[in-house]
C-alpha cells in the first residue's frame, strides 16, 4: 500500500505539478505500482515502465509536432497554406516510413514483453506449495492442499481495520518466503479475481474451472490487495492480505492451525452446556468477525441495504426463525448462508445477538438446539 | 411508368415539410430524422452524465455517503450502456442521416421509411433500459450490479431488471442494424453520377466501414444476450460448468462484439475530423487513399483482437501472445490516420474556430488514450492494470476524445449548416476550455489510482486512494457543468442565433453539402448534381 | 441520369414505423411479464402480437401498392435488393454466434473439464468426469438422456429442405418465362415442403422430450441442440409465411418478369435458411 519507492522518481512529481494538491500530499501517495515483492512482479514492473517511457516519448513527439504546427502555420501569423505539401518527400514517403517506424516500436514492445510473459504464464515444474484459492461472495477461502489446512479470510470491520479500511482481513493468507507457491484459482459462485499488486499478477476465479498462477515471494512482510472482478454487492469488501513469513515461522503456523482445528472439533460436541458469559464472549467474537461488516458492531446496520438487528424482530422473534436465517441466508439479498459455522459458533452468535446492545430476551441458546434446527431444515428440504 | 406514379413524383418534387406532429412522428425525411436522433442523443448524454455525476459524488470520499453498493453498480451499468448505446451511437447516426445524403448528392436515404423505424426503436429500447434501472428501486427484485459487460454467473443472479435490460439492448441493436443497412445501401446505390467510391467524402467512408462492423457484430451480441436469457429462465447451461458450459464463453461473445464496438464509436468522429481539419487549415486532407485504407485496416484488425479484454481468464500462452501482438499492431492504421491529421495541419493556414480547437485537442488527448491502450495490450503489464481504475482512465481518454469530442466538433461545424444560424463563438470557446480542463482533471488522476491498486467498480475505497479521487470528482463537477453551458449555447443558437453572414459558412469548406444553401431545402438534391 | 434521381421514390410520411416500435415494445414487455408470471402479461403480449400482425399487413400493403403504381424505379429496386442482402448478412452472423458457441463448448471448454489442455487442473473439481460429447456436464443436468440421431427425421428433413430449394428455383423460372402454372405449382410445392419440415421438427422435439429425455435442461448438449435447431425452425416458419404471402401475390398476378423483387427476396431468404440447415445437419446431428 506504500507508494512504490521505485515509482517515486518516475511519477512522484506529477501529481504535485499537475494536480496542485501538494498541500495534502501524504506519505502514502500511491502513484505507481507498490514495490514488487517477487521476481515476477519486478519483471512486470520493468515491462510496465518500458512501455510507459515509450508512450511518453511518443506523446512528446506528437505534442511537439502539433504544438509547432499550431504555433507556426496559423493565418494570424500570415502563413499561407502550402497546397503542394503533399507532393514533397513526406507526401511521397510518409505512408511507408510512418508504418515502418510504428511497426518497429510495436515489435520492440512485444518482444521485450514476451520473455516475462513466457516465464510467468506456466507454473514451474518444481512448485513446493499448492494453495487452492476459492472466491466466495464475499470472502476468500485458502486451502493448503498438502497440509490439510483451510483458512477463511474475511474483511475486518472498520473498527478493527482502522487505516487499512477495506484492505484488512481476519485471517491473512500466510505464505513462506523463498518458496515457489502455486495458486489454483476457482470460485464457488460468481467470478472473482485474485489481485495482490506486490506479487504482480491478477487471475480470475471462474466457477467450475481452475486457473493457475504462481509466485515466489522474496521478502517478509504484509502485502495487500482486493478482489478485482465485479462480484456483486460486496465486491469492494473482499480484501486479500498476504503475510509472508520465514519458512520456519510458516511451519510453526501450520502446526498451530492444525491444533486449533483439533480443539474446535472437540468443543463442538453437542451435549455440552455452556454458561452465559462463555456464549456471549464467543458470540461477540464471531459477530465482530462475520456480521459486523454489514450489520455494524452496534447492531444498527446500514438501512436500507443492511437492516439493523438491534431491537429487530429478526433477533427477538422465535429462535427457530432466527437460526434459520443464519443457516439459510436470505435469497436475493446480501445475507448469505452461514451453514458453514459449527453448532457452537451459531449457538453463541444467536445468544449474543439476542442479548447484546442493551436489549435482549435474556435466553441462552445451546449447541444442541442448533443441531435440532439444522436437522429439521434438512428434512424440510427433502 | 403509369400516370399515378408520375403524379406522385410530381407532387413530391416541390412540397414543403408536412405540418405538426405528423412531420416528426411519421417522418420520411433524412434531415428531420437526423434531428430526432440528435435530440435523443443529447437527452441521453445528460441522463448518462447525471449518473456519472452521482458516481463521482459517491467516490468523492471514502465510505458510503450517497448510494449503497448495489445502487452504485446499477448506476455504472446504466451509465456505461446509456452513454454508448444511447448517446454516442445515436449522435453519430444522426449526423450520418443529416450529412450523407447531402454529401453524396442524394435526395434522401435509400430507405426513408425504414430510416424512421431505426430511430423510433431507440426511445423504446432506452425506455426498457430505464425500466431496468428503476424497476428494482420500486421493489422489483435485485438491482443490476454487473456492470455494462453483464458477465454471468452474476448476471444470472440478478432479478427481473436484467430481462428489461437485455430486451432494451435487443431493441437498440435492431435499431442500429437497420440504420447500418440503410447507410450502406445509401452509400452504394445513391451516390451522384460521377462520384466514385474513391471520390466519396471521408465521413461517408468512416460510416461505410462502421456500418459494416455493426452488421457483423451486433447480431453476435444479440445472440449472446439471447443465450443469457435462456440460462436465466429456461434451464439451459451455456454459461454454467455444472452442465458442461463455460462462463467465459459469454465473455468471448461479448468482446467479439465489444471491441469492434469501440471502433464503431471512434470512426464516425474521425470522419468528422477529416472534414473539420482541412476546412480550418485551408488545405486538402493529407493522404486520402491512405486514410481510407487505414479505416479498412482498423475494421479488419479490430475484428480479431477481442480477447485483450480477457487476459486474466486463463488462456493458453499462444493465444495471449497472438492477441497481444494483434492488438498492438492496431497502432499502425490508427497511427496513420493521426499522422495524416497532423500532416494536414502542417504548413496549412490555420484559424481556430471551436471545431478546430476540438480537433487539435482530440489529436493530443486521443493519442494519449491510445497509448495507454497500447500499455494495456501488453499482457504481463495488463495482469496488473486489468479491472483497475487505470482501465477506466484509458477508456475515458479514448471514448471522450475519440467519440464524444469529435461529435461536439461536428455539432459546432455543422450547426450553422443545419440551422442557418451562427453560434456564439466566445461562449463556445469558453465551453471548449472548461470542457477540456474538466475532462483532464477528471480522468488523468485515475491512472494513478489504478496503478496504486484501486479496482474499478467499487463504491467505497481505502484512504490511500482519497486524494486523487477528490481531484477526479472536482474535475467531474466542472466537466458536468461545462455540458450545461454546451446545452445553453446550442439551444441559444437554434432559437435566437444570428443568421449566417456568408455561405458557405466556413470559407475553407469544400464538398457538395456546402453547395447547398444554409439551411438546406427540405429535399436536398431533387436533381442529382453532376460532378466535374 | 438526373431523371433517375428525380424519380427516386420517397414515400409519404407514414405511421407504420411508430406502430412497429410500439408493437415490438409491447411484445418484449409482454414476454418479460409472462416470464415473471405477473397478471395482465397475456394481454400485453397478445396486444403486441396483434398489433404486429396488423402492422405487417398494412406496411407491406403500402409497399405493394407503391410497387404496383410503378414507383419502384430501377434504382429503388436496387436499394431493396442491397437492403435484403445485408439483412441476410446480419442473420448469418447471428447464427455464426451460435455455431461458434457450439464449437467453443465442444472443442475448447469440454476438454478442460475432462482434465486435458490448458485448464486441465479443472478436473480437480469434477473427479472422474469423462469429457466426451454429447454431454450434460459433470452434474449431469437434466438426468440421463439419449442424443438425437442424424438418420431418422433429420435426414428426411434435409432432403425436404433441399428439394424445396429446387422447387422455388423452378417456380422462379416459371415467373421469368411467364409460365404462370409453373410459378404457382412451384410455390405451392415449396410451401407444402416448408410446412412439412416444421411439422416434422415439432414431432422430433416431442420425441426428444418424451422418449429420449433430451430437454433444454440437458446440459450443454440439450442447450446447444435446441438453441440451434430452434432458431432455425423459427426462421423456416417465418420463411414459410413469406412464401404463402408471395404465393397469394402470384395468384393475383402481381409479379412481372422484369419486376418481382418481393419474390426474389423471399427466395434468397429461403436459400439462406437452407444453407443454415446443412450446417446444422453436419455439426449438430452428424458430428
Ligand atoms: C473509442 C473507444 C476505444 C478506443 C479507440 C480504444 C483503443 C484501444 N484500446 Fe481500448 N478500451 C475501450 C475503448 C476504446 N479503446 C473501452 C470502453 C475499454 C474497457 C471496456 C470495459 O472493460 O469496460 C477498453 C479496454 C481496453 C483493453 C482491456 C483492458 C483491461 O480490461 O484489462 C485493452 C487491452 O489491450 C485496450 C487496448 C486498446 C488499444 C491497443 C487501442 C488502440 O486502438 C489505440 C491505438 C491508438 C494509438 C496507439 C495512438 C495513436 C497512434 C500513434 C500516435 C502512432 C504511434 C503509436 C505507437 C507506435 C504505439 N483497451
Ligand atoms: C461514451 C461513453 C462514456 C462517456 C461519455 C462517459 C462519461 C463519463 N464517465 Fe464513464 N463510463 C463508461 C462510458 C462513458 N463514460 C463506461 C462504458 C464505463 C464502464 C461501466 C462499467 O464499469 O460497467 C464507465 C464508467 C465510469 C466510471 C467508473 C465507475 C467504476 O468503475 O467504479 C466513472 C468514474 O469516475 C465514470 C465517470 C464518467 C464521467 C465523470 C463522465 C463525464 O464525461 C460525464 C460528463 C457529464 C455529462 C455528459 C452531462 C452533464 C450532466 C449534467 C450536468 C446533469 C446535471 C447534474 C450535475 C451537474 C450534478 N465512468
Ligand atoms: Cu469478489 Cu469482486
Ligand atoms: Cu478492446
Amino acid at each position: 500500500m506504500r507508494a512504490g519507492l521505485i515509482g517515486r522518481p518516475v511519477f512522484g512529481w506529477i501529481p504535485l505539478l499537475l494536480l496542485g494538491v501538494a498541500g495534502s500530499a501524504r506519505a502514502e501517495y500511491g502513484v505507481n505500482f507498490p514495490e514488487p515483492a517477487s521476481q515476477g512482479a519486478r519483471e512486470i514492473y520493468d515491462v510496465h515502465m518500458l512501455t510507459f517511457w515509450i508512450a511518453t516519448v511518443l506523446m512528446v513527439i506528437v505534442t511537439g509536432l502539433v504544438a509547432y504546427s499550431v504555433w507556426k502555420h496559423r493565418r494570424s501569423r500570415g502563413f499561407e497554406a502550402d497546397a503542394r505539401f503533399h507532393e514533397g518527400w513526406f507526401g511521397r514517403w510518409g505512408w511507408v516510413s510512418v508504418p515502418v517506424l510504428v511497426l518497429g516500436v510495436d515489435l520492440t514492445i512485444a518482444t521485450s514483453a514476451n520473455p516475462t510473459l513466457v516465464r510467468l504464464w506456466h507454473p514451474p515444474a518444481d512448485v513446493e506449495l499448492d494453495v487452492k484459492v476459492t472466491g466466495h461472495q464475499w470472502w476468500w477461502e485458502y486451502e493448503y492442499l498438502d497440509h490439510g489446512v483451510t483458512v477463511e479470510s474475511r474483511a475486518a470491520p472498520q473498527e478493527i481495520a482502522g487505516d487499512n479500511y477495506l484492505r484488512e482481513v481476519d485471517n491473512p493468507l500466510v505464505l513462506p518466503v523463498g518458496t515457489k507457491v502455486r495458486f489454483l484459482h476457482t470460485s464457488a459462485d460468481v467470478l472473482h479475481a485474485f489481485w495482490v499488486p506486490a506479487l504482480g499478477f491478477k487471475k480470475d476465479a471462474i466457477p467450475g474451472y481452475i486457473t493457475e498462477t504462481w509466485t515466489e515471494i522474496d521478502r517478509e512482510g504484509v502485502f495487500r490487495g482486493q478482489c478485482a472482478e465485479l462480484c456483486g454487492t460486496w465486491h469492494a469488501r473482499m480484501p486479500i492480505v498476504v503475510k509472508a513469513v520465514s519458512r520456519d515461522a510458516f511451519d510453526l503456523w501450520v502446526r498451530e492451525r492444525r491444533a486449533e482445528a483439533q480443539r474446535a472439533a472437540e468443543e463442538a460436541d453437542p451435549t455440552r452446556e455452556w454458561s452465559r458469559d462463555e456464549l456471549m464472549a464467543r458470540g461477540e467474537q464471531t459477530y465482530v468477525a462475520r456480521c459486523a461488516a454489514c450489520h455494524m458492531a452496534n447492531g444498527e446496520g446500514m438501512p436500507p441495504a443492511f437492516p439493523p438487528l438491534k431491537g429487530s424482530k429478526a433477533v427477538l422473534g422465535p429462535v427457530e426463525d432466527h437460526v434459520g436465517v443464519i443457516i439459510n441466508g436470505v435469497p436475493g439479498t446480501a445475507m448469505q448462508s452461514w451453514a458453514r459455522l459449527n453448532d457452537l459458533e451459531i449457538a453463541a452468535l444467536v445468544t449474543y445477538e439476542r442479548n447484546a446492545w442493551g436489549g435482549g430476551t435474556g435466553e441462552l441458546i445451546q449447541p444442541a438446539r442448533i443441531a435440532a434446527v439444522r436437522s429439521e431444515s434438512q428434512s424440510a428440504a427433502r | 411508368m403509369n400516370t399515378t406514379a408520375a403524379a406522385l413524383h410530381a407532387e413530391q418534387e416541390h412540397h414543403a415539410p408536412p405540418r405538426g406532429p405528423r412531420r416528426w412522428f411519421y417522418s420520411t425525411n433524412h434531415k428531420d430524422i437526423g434531428t430526432l436522433y440528435l435530440i435523443f442523443a443529447g437527452i441521453m448524454l445528460f441522463i448518462g452524465g447525471a449518473s456519472a455525476m452521482i458516481i463521482r459524488a459517491e467516490l468523492f470520499m471514502p465510505g458510503l455517503q450517497l448510494v449503497d453498493p448495489d445502487l452504485y453498480n446499477n448506476l455504472i451499468t446504466n451509465h456505461g450502456l446509456i452513454m454508448i448505446f444511447g448517446a454516442v451511437m445515436p449522435a453519430a447516426a444522426g449526423m450520418a442521416n443529416w450529412m450523407i445524403p447531402m454529401m453524396i448528392g442524394s435526395p434522401d436515404m435509400a430507405l426513408p421509411r425504414m430510416n424512421n423505424l431505426s430511430f423510433w426503436l431507440l426511445p423504446a429500447g432506452a425506455t426498457m433500459l430505464m425500466l431496468s434501472f428503476v424497476v428494482p428501486l420500486l421493489g422489483g427484485g435485485t438491482q443490476i450490479n454487473t456492470g455494462w459487460t453483464l458477465y454471468p454467473p452474476l448476471s444470472i443472479q440478478v432479478g427481473p431488471a436484467m430481462d428489461f435490460l437485455i430486451f432494451g439492448l435487443h431493441l437498440m441493436g435492431i435499431s442500429s442494424i437497420l440504420a447500418s443497412i440503410n447507410i450502406i445501401v445509401t452509400l452504394l446505390n445513391m451516390r451522384a453520377p460521377g462520384m466514385t467510391l474513391m471520390k466519396m467524402p471521408v465521413f461517408c467512408w468512416t460510416w461505410l466501414v462502421t456500418a459494416f462492423l455493426l452488421i457483423l457484430v451486433m447480431p453476435v451480441l444479440a445472440g449472446a444476450l439471447t443465450m443469457l436469457i435462456f440460462d436465466r429462465h429456461f434451464g439451459t447451461s451455456f454459461f454454467s460448468a455444472a452442465g458442461g458450459g463455460d462462463p467465459v464463453l459469454f465473455q468471448h461473445l461479448f468482446w467479439f462484439f465489444g471491441h469492434p464496438e469501440v471502433y464503431i464509436l471512434l470512426l464516425p468522429s474521425f470522419g468528422i475530423l477529416a472534414h473539420v481539419i482541412p476546412t480550418f487549415t485551408r488545405k486538402p486532407l493529407f493522404g486520402y487513399k491512405v486514410v481510407v485504407g487505414s479505416l479498412i485496416g482498423i475494421a479488419c484488425l479490430g475484428m480479431v483482437v477481442w480477447a485483450h479484454h480477457q487476459y486474466t481468464i486463463g488462456m493458453s500462452l499462444a493465444a495471449v501472445q497472438y492477441f497481444m501482438v494483434g492488438t498492438i499492431l492496431i497502432s499502425i492504421p490508427v497511427g496513420l490516420i493521426v499522422f495524416s491529421f497532423i500532416a494536414t495541419m502542417w504548413r496549412g493556414s490555420m484559424t481556430f474556430e471551436t471545431p478546430m480547437l476540438f480537433a487539435v485537442a482530440i489529436i493530443l488527448t486521443f493519442t494519449f488514450g491510445g497509448l495507454s491502450g497500447i500499455m494495456l495490450a501488453v499482457v504481463p503489464a495488463d495482469m496488473q492494470y486489468h479491472d483497475s481504475m487505470f482501465v477506466v482512465a484509458h477508456f475515458h481518454y479514448v471514448l471522450l476524445p475519440g467519440a464524444v469530442f469529435g461529435l461536439l466538433a461536428g455539432v459546432f461545424y455543422w450547426l450553422p449548416k443545419w440551422t442557418g444560424r451562427m453560434y456564439n463563438e466566445r461562449l463556445a470557446k469558453l465551453f471548449f476550455w472548461s470542457n477540456i480542463i474538466g475532462f483532464n482533471l477528471t480522468f488523468f488522476p485515475q491512472h494513478f489510482l489504478g496503478l496504486a491498486g484501486m479496482p474499478r467498480r467499487i463504491a467505497d475505497y481505502n484512504l490511500i486512494f482519497t486524494e486523487f479521487n477528490v481531484v477526479s470528482s472536482v474535475g467531474a463537477a466542472l466537466f458536468g457543468a461545462s455540458f450545461l453551458l454546451f446545452a445553453y449555447v446550442v439551444i441559444q443558437t437554434v432559437v435566437a442565433g444570428p443568421r449566417v453572414s456568408r455561405d458557405p459558412v466556413w470559407e475553407g469548406a469544400r464538398g457538395l453539402e456546402w453547395e447547398l444553401p444554409s439551411p438546406p431545402p427540405f429535399h436536398s438534391w431533387p436533381k442529382a448534381p453532376v460532378l466535374t | 441520369m438526373t431523371t433517375e434521381h428525380a424519380a427516386y421514390h420517397i414515400p409519404e410520411p407514414s405511421p407504420w414505423p411508430l406502430v412497429a416500435t410500439t408493437s415490438a415494445f409491447g411484445i418484449l414487455l409482454g414476454v418479460v411479464l409472462t416470464i415473471h408470471g405477473s397478471d395482465g402479461a397475456g394481454f400485453v403480449l397478445a396486444g403486441g402480437l396483434l398489433l404486429f400482425a396488423v402492422l405487417i399487413y398494412a406496411w407491406f400493403g403500402d409497399v405493394i401498392r407503391e410497387s404496383m403504381s410503378g414507383c419502384h424505379t430501377e434504382q429503388v429496386d436496387r436499394s431493396f435488393r442491397h437492403g435484403m442482402l445485408w439483412f441476410i448478412a446480419s442473420e448469418v452472423f447471428f447464427f455464426l454466434a451460435f455455431f461458434g458457441s457450439l464449437f467453443y463448448l465442444r472443442v475448447i471448454a469440454l476438454p478442460w473439464l475432462g482434465g486435458e489442455g490448458y485448464l486441465a487442473e479443472s478436473q480437480l473439481l469434477h473427479e472422474g468426469f469423462a469429457a466426451d460429447w454429447p454431454t450434460s456436464g459433470p452434474a449431469e443436468s437434466g438426468g440421463a438422456f439419449e442424443p438425437m440421431g442424424a438418420w431418422g427425421i433429420p435426414a428426411l428433413n434435409t432432403a425436404i429442405l433441399l428439394s424445396s430449394g429446387l422447387t422455388i428455383t423452378w417456380a422462379h423460372w416459371g415467373l421469368k418465362l411467364e409460365r404462370r402454372k409453373q410459378l404457382i405449382r412451384g410455390l405451392v410445392a415449396t410451401v407444402i415442403l416448408g410446412l412439412t419440415f416444421v411439422a416434422l421438427q415439432a414431432w422430433e422435439y416431442r420425441e426428444a422430450y418424451t422418449e429420449l429425455n433430451l430437454t433444454l435442461a440437458t446440459g450443454v448438449y440439450g442447450s446447444t441442440f435446441y438453441l440451434l435447431t430452434g432458431f432455425h425452425g423459427l426462421h423456416v416458419t417465418i420463411g414459410a409465411v413469406m412464401l404463402i404471402a408471395i404465393l397469394g401475390r402470384s395468384l393475383k398476378g402481381h409479379f412481372r418478369p422484369e419486376n418481382h423483387f418481393a419474390f426474389e427476396a423471399v427466395a434468397w431468404y429461403w436459400h439462406f435458411v437452407d444453407v443454415v440447415w446443412l450446417g446444422l445437419f453436419i455439426f449438430v446431428y452428424m458430428l
